[in-house]
């Protein structure tokens, strides 16, 4: 019943229609990428508290070893991708636009890419309680695999909050040019429905919906066949339109549902996860691996030849790009992950990280850069914000300094998915415009934090001043009374002393 | 790598440029424009270029005195557009110097005053368009039948120069009345309808063309063909055009119904005058109308019914150009008022809340 059942979909606002470009690389199986000369692994690749190092330069670490523990209740560790010598704990450049450096082991491979001591494979997993399966995909430092990074426990353990009903998961994979999830779910469909099955498990959630976009027909097919061996999946077809994967839109597409504003899935019974998180959580408690490796799509009309590459976290990019022939051309753009959301990347030194599902190299015309005119209000912004949003005019009350004004419009609504300057015919950077805003807001309720607290340290500062002045004056007054009483007693004394004599 | 790797996202665009929206209107135009422009023969042939070059040339003159780059601001061929849509409305035979007042209305007072493009509260065409119906009411009413070009009546090339750049006494001997102004006209002596009816244009004469009128104003057809390619390139949306027509045809029904003898009939009112110029390609221009659906299909109703009022019971035969002003002028206080309803909230801006209605269903 799982696989021919027909799901009713739901339409969304807005969207656009990108050339996806997958073609580029969709029929390049994922191959393995040979080990580098040297792995940097940043200890902050996930969203939360960075993670605390546990070795020290010059120290052997054998593949699978614990390189980093999570501290705090958002956080994830590190483990070491493959066996050999630490280098030396410090900074180096982020995998970021701004190119800062950031804390980060640097581990120098020994060739033999042994496993150390990794936790036993739990043999029956789906016996375990649902606090295992979250603890254990914690220990294995899983994050969420399509780009958000953020700690994959935390959300297995929502349960404890909410009442879920449905999980999904995301295989739109809506970006141009990325096909490292459409590759996974082609070759690897059993182990990540067998993920699938174990979140579920841990979710303790009955219906399952595995979404991918109309344009991936193998994949989709792949999964269908899979998921015959688990009744409560069913793979959805879903329409190919660019933010399709962005959870929100997701969730409305498959129930019609929207997310409260400023909610989570979860406050409608939903949680979703990526393709990848699945896998990684299958050979988490299937094979007790940790989360050491990922696939990326290296993508581009300025790469010689385009693959999808399993690759070792830490990699520097060079390798990649290396590995795929070098430049066809020199790119005008190097970007880490699509073309849409993607970052702009400073170098190609920096390493690949849990987040990073690509990295393309982009030619001029791929681009369509063009220089910005003044806005015409044509409103195709308007048309294509799938959250309702009027774009031209948020931006330009950020222009003009009105940051309150474009908050009031629904600048925290926005999900950065950048359609709005996908469409716009002045080329103006509307997203981005957003983005500063929202850092800017961000900047300014930190300092106001910060104001606040100083206020209060002062304030409090004051008081216990005044109350150690008053007690020191109650003190002073109090000996001085008893001095004088003492003085008295003493005179009295004295005084009775001498009409005795 | 180039040394600026801060640029922003996204890394790929969608095919499209102002210029490009520019491009497919004109490209929209051109056929009821080359029709006009046949059956008006000479005379409109120069004064659509001499409007045109204009408001090129008042468009670069604005741009090189406020310090702005010519270049790409004229290539963007708004300026071109502009004028375009201001000859398509004078009437054909009018003399040169209407066509350059105009264009120097349009750009300079309609539209670079304001801050140039994207920053003009009303249509420069129609600013341009009002004024010059206000200031010269003679030449802007002046129209004459069509007069094919090479046909037997039609004015050769130098007798034209003369219609266009000379005195413009002769043209009275042949002046002939738009079929909104003959009702006008003809309702005001005291006839019905059906008496007015028989000296009018035929609604198959307006739907070719073949009819007095503005250049634009000929060929409704074509003209419908044109608006409705422009939505399917997706320039315009059809919210807008179809508003106001619906919004002028139900008034125009209404009325007709209640006393024929009085009141012109829907089709007239769709088929004649600037309506379908109007609703697809001067009340849609982008800078002065609304940007969300809802605030669209109010700002086309608002021009339908204030056209009916104009056309029916005030002072002027056609009213399109009134009517899309005064909207225009009411396009800050409709977006203000009308938004999208934002993902995840409520029209009020409140974010969704399931557990108030019970649960989810």
């Amino acid at each position: 019943m799982s696989s021919g059942k027909l799901i009713k979909l739901f339409k969304i606002r807005g969207g656009v229609h990108p050339d996806d470009r997958k073609s580029l690389s969709a029929e390049q199986p994922i191959e393995n990428l040979p080990m580098p000369d040297l792995l940097h692994i940043p200890l902050q690749q996930h969203i939360g508290a960075p993670a605390n190092p546990l070795v020290r330069r010059g120290e052997l670490v054998k593949k699978g070893q614990l390189l980093a523990r999570s501290q705090g209740a958002i956080s994830a560790p590190v483990h070491a991708p493959t066996s050999g010598r630490i280098m030396g704990v410090g900074g180096y450049p982020a995998h970021h636009a701004s190119g800062l450096s950031v804390r980060t082991i640097t581990l120098k491979p020994d060739g033999n890419d042994e496993w150390g001591d990794i936790p036993e494979p739990a043999t029956e997993p789906f016996t375990l309680s649902p606090e295992e399966i979250a603890q254990r995909v914690a220990q294995a430092g899983i994050v969420g695999m399509g780009g958000a990074t953020f700690p994959s426990a935390v959300k297995l353990n929502l349960r404890k909050r909410y009442e879920l009903n449905t999980l999904i998961i995301n295989g739109a994979e809506c970006e141009p040019y990325l096909t490292c999830d459409d590759r996974l779910m082609r070759e690897q469909p059993e182990e990540i429905l067998d993920g699938v099955a174990l979140m579920a498990c841990a979710l303790s959630v009955e219906k399952v919906l595995f979404a991918i976009e109309n344009n991936k027909p193998m994949a989709q097919a792949a999964i269908k066949q899979a998921s015959r061996g688990h009744p409560n999946i069913t793979m959805v077809g879903l329409p190919t339109r660019y933010p399709m994967g962005s959870e929100k839109h997701l969730v409305q597409t498959l129930t019609g549902q929207e997310t409260p504003a400023r909610g989570l899935t979860a406050d409608i019974g939903i949680v979703v996860h990526n393709v990848a998180t699945a896998l990684a959580v299958h050979d988490a408690l299937r094979h007790g691996r940790p989360l050491i490796s990922r696939v990326m799509t290296v993508s581009g009309n300025a790469i010689c030849n385009p693959r999808n590459l399993r690759v070792p976290l830490g990699t520097p990019l060079e390798s990649l790009i290396e590995y795929c022939g070098g430049y066809r051309q020199e790119p005008a753009r190097l970007i880490s992950g699509g073309p849409m959301m993607g970052q702009p990347l400073p170098s190609t030194r920096v390493p690949a990280v849990k987040g990073s599902n690509g990295l393309l190299a982009l030619t001029d015309i791929e681009i369509q850069a063009a220089p910005e005119m003044p806005c015409i209000r044509c409103a195709s912004c308007v048309q294509a914000c799938p959250c309702g949003l009027v774009p031209l005019e948020m931006a330009a009350n950020i222009r003009a300094g009105g940051l309150d004004n474009s908050v009031s419009l629904g600048l925290l609504d926005c999900i950065a998915c950048g359609s709005c300057s996908y469409v716009c015919p002045s080329h103006i950077p509307l997203v981005q415009y957003f983005n500063f805003a929202k850092g800017e807001l961000a900047s300014r309720q930190r300092t106001q934090h910060k104001q606040g607290e100083i206020k209060r340290l002062a304030e409090a500062r004051t008081v216990r001043m005044e109350a150690t002045k008053k007690a020191k004056r109650e003190a002073m007054m109090k000996r001085k009374k008893e001095m004088e009483e003492k003085k008295q007693r003493e005179a009295e004394a004295a005084a009775a002393a001498e009409a005795q004599a | 790598m180039r040394e600026d790797p801060l640029i922003p996202g996204p890394y790929t665009h969608a095919p499209t440029s102002v210029s490009r929206t520019m491009i497919l209107v004109m490209l929209a135009l051109l056929p009821a424009t080359l029709l006009s422009l046949y059956l008006f023969g000479w005379p409109a042939i120069f004064l659509f270029t001499v409007t045109l070059l204009a408001a090129v040339l008042a468009e670069a003159v604005s741009l090189q005195i406020s310090g702005r780059p010519p270049r790409p601001f004229l290539l963007d061929g708004s300026a071109l557009l502009t004028g375009w849509l201001l000859a398509l409305t004078l009437p054909p035979w009018a003399p040169w110097w209407i066509g350059v007042v105009g264009a120097l209305l349009a750009i300079v007072i309609g539209k670079q005053v304001f801050g140039g493009i994207g920053q003009n509260l009303f249509n420069p065409a129609m600013v341009a368009r009002v004024a010059l119906l206000i200031s010269f009411p003679l030449e802007m009413t002046l129209f004459n039948p069509p007069v094919p070009l090479f046909s037997a009546q039609a004015p050769g090339f130098l007798e034209s120069l003369s219609i266009t750049f000379g005195s413009s006494g002769q043209l009275d001997a042949i002046s002939s009345a738009t079929t909104l102004g003959h009702y006008k006209t003809e309702l005001s002596r005291g006839l019905t309808i059906d008496q007015a009816a028989g000296d009018a244009d035929t609604l198959w004469q307006l739907t070719l063309g073949n009819a007095a009128g503005s250049l634009g104003e000929t060929s409704a057809l074509l003209l419908l063909l044109s608006g409705l390619f422009l939505i399917y390139k997706r320039v315009i949306t059809w919210h807008i055009p179809l508003a106001m027509l619906g919004t002028l045809a139900l008034c125009a029904g209404i009325f007709n119904l209640v006393d024929p003898d009085t009141y012109v009939g829907p089709l007239t009112h769709l088929m004649s005058g600037a309506a379908i110029l109007g609703a697809f390609f001067i009340a849609t221009e982008l800078v002065t109308s609304p940007v969300s659906v809802r605030g669209q299909l109010i700002f086309g109703a608002g021009c339908g019914l204030l056209v009916y009022v104009i056309r029916t019971f005030a002072g002027y035969p056609e009213g399109v150009a009134f009517a899309v002003m005064l909207m225009n002028a009411c396009t800050p206080l409709i977006d203000h008022y009308f938004k999208p309803r934002i993902y995840g909230r409520t029209r009020k801006g409140e974010p969704l809340s399931y557990a108030e209605k019970g649960g989810e269903a």
